[in-house]
């Protein structure tokens, strides 16, 4: 209390008042940082969640390996005797057919409907936005995928052996008597109610003829090949073993074997389809997969990161250029006030208060500002709103970089003796 | 004067070195990061073709059914033609040149030598050759006869004639593309315009080349993999010359405005003709014609990322510059002594605003220098990303003065306050308390 009643309010703001154009330059820059900062760390913690979004899988220890051949298509048998050799590899835990892992970009998805009304609806509206629908992405597994992968189900069971089918060529799925749906896609076609035993309807099957595959199990969270807005955990696994002229193997492995496991898969590929006849045959750890897909993410983190240490640190040397000046100016002063009974404490009390007064107008003034730039920010980039949270926070830190560039300065105001006074 | 002048300021700066060298790093940061994103913004959003740019246009048809939305999951169908309508706009003939493409990946082979891999290329018809200005090294593009045909001819890049035949003339020979064989009518120079503005949007428009390039009727007769977008809305979307999918790209070359204009009405002409048999269902004003940079800019080549990139640069700019007029207008203050001794001898309140703005210039050729160093290293730490137009992010001649441009006006700019405030010192006041 007795600080408080020491804070030489007065003398300070008819100092300031006398240096009126660099007080403004400084309230400038502190509201000018202080909009581009909040809006930086809205964006950065934005950018942070999407990186780390949960793919519903087991990372740690999960591989994804691929071979491919040139022609009209390997068969179903080439790629069974396949993934049995690469279960027999030392250290594999399960190898499973796939077509693509969540987050490793490429896209396949059906519009799906829970009922045959719904079905109905779409084909007249020509459009998927009807209640009981989406598009979920799909994801077509061959046998053990489900355990392989690591997902959990939360209803339900996993697909049974005589329930998977061939597949056939491009992204056609007719004909599989059941899928597993995540649970956000069950929420969106069935509502509230238990999904398991529900029939789904997709696909030239689904839409064209009516036919209806049933729901057997429910998994918790499946993740789509690549991140949009909304529905990004609408998916399924339907068991069809694809064919093509690529075929994908999800390996699992105990984490700390996962390299080597990773370079005995691809060895085992690459001898069993050799280099002359085509064949090509390569693979990454799941971390890789997720590296390569958040990459442009990563660099933006870095790059906001940067700009708002950046930002700050020119503000800071902005305030500390300025205070070593009005030091400079104002020794006479300061010699005065010393010669008159204050202290130290007191001259570096005055200068820390000044500051203070120059931070809080800044950031006034710097509200507005930043609310400017997000509302500009909303129309060109499709941003929600700055959240109110991140102007108490932003505030903090200019205060506390302020204090602590004005500290060298006042420190060096504090040291002016007495005595300069009495010399004229 | 101005030497005179350029002495002081060298003088005073080299006095106050501490803050002088702060003032230079607060500039050499700002302009270092706006110049870094500056030149990546100037690197594409350059001319893909230079010279031939202003002749190429790109038709847009609505053919959607009225109560279509578009998914959020895919690209706008609009974006390409559908094979009916790619085919009437080439027979009718209306433009200069005209020619319909699509991009498609296939296996190759050739008889002795390489083994087979993928390469991407494009199924076109004849005319993108001379529309585009590919220039050959041997050979010439198809007849007309091979283009309506489905003749099994092929024209190779340089790079994959080189792969496939070694150093042997690659003329008249075979490849296997897919399975089925090819004569290899022509070998065209590694030509690769950025951005590859005749692809379509999945197409990485800034590291992508064309590695082949072969009759359109012979793709659609072989059923050769695509590599583009296909978007269906009906029931029979999945054969290729559906008019209810979209896949193909086209580009007609127009001379002059008058041809642009014709090309305009006939669009909506041929629009209003497929409203009357009932084809299309939206309103024949729907039916635009792009210019080549307007495609390019509808299509939104330059991602968001990359324009946020560049203004949170500005931005930053913005506040180095405020701080340096702060810190300008505290150093001239401080002289205010000799400012005045210099008034006292008779020089007049413009003559210091110059020293004083010279001074400020000087400030910025410094702070110019170092940030030309801090952009080159901010452009080789964008050439080390993985993003397709990473690898174009170097400065070149205009980008290169534009940073000491840039540098020196902006210090000239932010030194104008501070001067004009110094130079109202007047000269009486101050000499009495030297």
């Amino acid at each position: 209390m007795k600080v408080l009643a020491r804070l030489p309010l007065r003398p300070t703001l008819s100092s300031m008042r006398r240096h009126r154009l660099t007080v403004v330059l400084l309230l400038l820059q502190v509201a000018f940082t202080f909009a581009i900062v909040c809006n930086a760390s809205f964006l950065l913690a934005r950018r942070i969640r999407r990186v780390t979004v949960p793919s519903g899988l087991v990372e740690a220890g999960l591989s994804l390996v691929h071979v491919s051949e040139p022609g009209h298509g390997r068969t179903a048998a080439a790629a069974q005797a396949d993934v049995a050799a690469l279960r027999a590899l030392a250290d594999v835990q399960g190898a499973a057919i796939v077509d693509g892992l969540p987050l490793s970009g490429g896209a396949s998805a059906f519009g799906t409907c829970g009922d045959l009304d719904a079905v109905h609806q779409v084909l007249k509206a020509h459009s998927m936005n009807v209640p009981g629908c989406g598009e979920p992405a799909s994801f077509r597994v061959g046998p053990g995928a489900l355990r392989v992968l690591g997902l959990r189900l939360v209803a339900g069971r996993d697909f049974r052996d005589q329930e998977y089918a061939p597949g056939h060529a491009r992204n056609n799925v007719s004909g599989v008597p059941a899928v597993i749906v995540s649970r956000a896609l069950a929420r969106r076609l069935f509502g509230q109610g238990h999904a398991v035993g529900r029939m789904v309807y997709f696909g030239h099957t689904g839409f064209a003829e009516g036919v209806g595959c049933k729901v057997v199990g429910v998994v918790e969270h499946l993740q789509r090949w690549s991140l949009h807005a909304g529905s990004d955990d609408e998916a399924m696994l339907v068991p069809s073993v694809p064919a093509g002229p690529t075929t994908y193997f999800a390996v699992r492995s105990p984490p700390a074997q996962q390299a080597r496991v990773l370079r005995d898969a691809e060895a085992l590929l690459s001898r069993r389809h050799p280099d002359r006849a085509g064949a090509d045959a390569g693979g990454q750890t799941y971390a890789q997969i997720r590296a390569d897909y958040f990459q442009r993410d990563a660099t933006m983190v870095g790059l906001l990161l940067s700009s708002a240490v950046g930002l700050l640190f020119v503000t800071a040397l902005g305030i500390a250029g300025l205070a070593s000046f009005w030091v400079q100016q104002r020794r006479r002063s300061i010699g005065v006030r010393r010669a008159m009974g204050a202290t130290r404490a007191d001259i570096m009390l005055q200068f820390q208060a000044e500051n203070l007064l120059v931070v809080v107008a800044g950031v006034a003034l710097g509200v507005v500002a930043a609310y400017a730039l997000s509302a500009a920010l909303m129309r060109s980039y499709e941003l929600p709103l700055l959240p109110l949270g991140y102007v108490p926070g932003v505030f903090v830190l200019l205060l506390l970089v302020g204090q602590l560039a004005v500290l060298a300065p006042a420190l060096r105001a504090a040291a002016v003796p007495p005595i300069v006074v009495s010399r004229g | 004067m101005f030497a005179y002048y350029l002495e002081l300021a060298w003088h005073s700066l080299a006095r106050t070195r501490v803050l002088t060298l702060l003032m230079v790093l607060a500039i050499a940061l700002g302009i270092g990061a706006s110049m870094t994103m500056l030149t990546v913004l100037h690197v594409m959003s350059g001319d893909p073709l230079p010279g031939l740019s202003g002749r190429l246009y790109r038709p847009y048809l609505d053919p959607l059914p009225l109560s279509y939305k578009p998914s959020d999951y895919g690209p706008d169908p609009r974006d390409d033609l559908t094979w009916p309508d790619a085919m009437a706009l080439l027979r009718a003939r209306k433009g200069v040149r005209q020619a319909a493409m699509a991009g498609g990946d296939l296996t190759v082979a050739s008889a002795d030598r390489m083994r087979p891999g993928r390469v991407s290329g494009r199924y076109t018809t004849r005319d993108l050759f001379a529309m585009f200005g590919v220039p050959f090294v041997a050979g010439s593009a198809w007849s007309p006869e091979d283009d309506a045909g489905r003749a099994r001819v092929v024209v190779l890049s340089r790079s994959l004639a080189r792969q496939l035949f070694a150093g042997d003339d690659a003329l008249g020979r075979t490849v296997t593309l897919e399975g089925h064989v090819f004569r290899v009518v022509g070998v065209v120079r590694d030509w690769h315009p950025r951005p590859l503005f005749y692809a379509d949007s999945s197409a990485r428009r800034f590291s992508a080349t064309d590695r082949f390039f072969l009759p359109l009727s012979t793709a659609v007769a072989l059923r050769l993999p695509g590599n583009g977008d296909f978007s269906g809305w009906g029931h029979d979307s999945t054969s290729l010359t559906s008019p209810t999918m979209t896949w193909l790209q086209f580009w007609v070359q127009l001379n002059g405005a008058d041809q642009v204009r014709a090309y305009r009405r006939f669009l909506h002409a041929y629009a209003d003709n497929q409203f009357e048999a009932g084809r299309y269902q939206r309103p024949a004003s729907n039916a635009r014609l792009y210019s080549l940079m307007g495609w390019l800019h509808h299509q939104r080549v330059i991602p968001g990322d990359v324009r946020l990139q560049a203004w949170l640069a500005l931005g930053f700019l913005c506040v180095c510059m405020l701080n340096i007029v702060a810190l300008l207008l505290a150093k001239f203050l401080r002289r205010s002594a000799e400012i005045s001794v210099r008034r006292a001898l008779g020089a007049r309140r413009r003559d210091v605003f110059a020293q004083l703005g010279v001074e400020a210039g000087l400030l910025g050729l410094g702070g110019g220098v170092l940030g030309l160093v801090l952009a080159q290293v901010g452009l080789w730490s964008v050439r080390a990303r993985p993003d397709d137009y990473a690898h174009m992010a170097r400065m070149d001649p205009l980008m290169l003065l534009a940073t000491f441009v840039l540098a020196v006006t902006a210090s000239t700019l932010a030194g104008l306050v501070p001067a004009w405030r110094a130079c109202r010192i007047p000269p009486a006041l101050q000499l009495k308390t030297l």
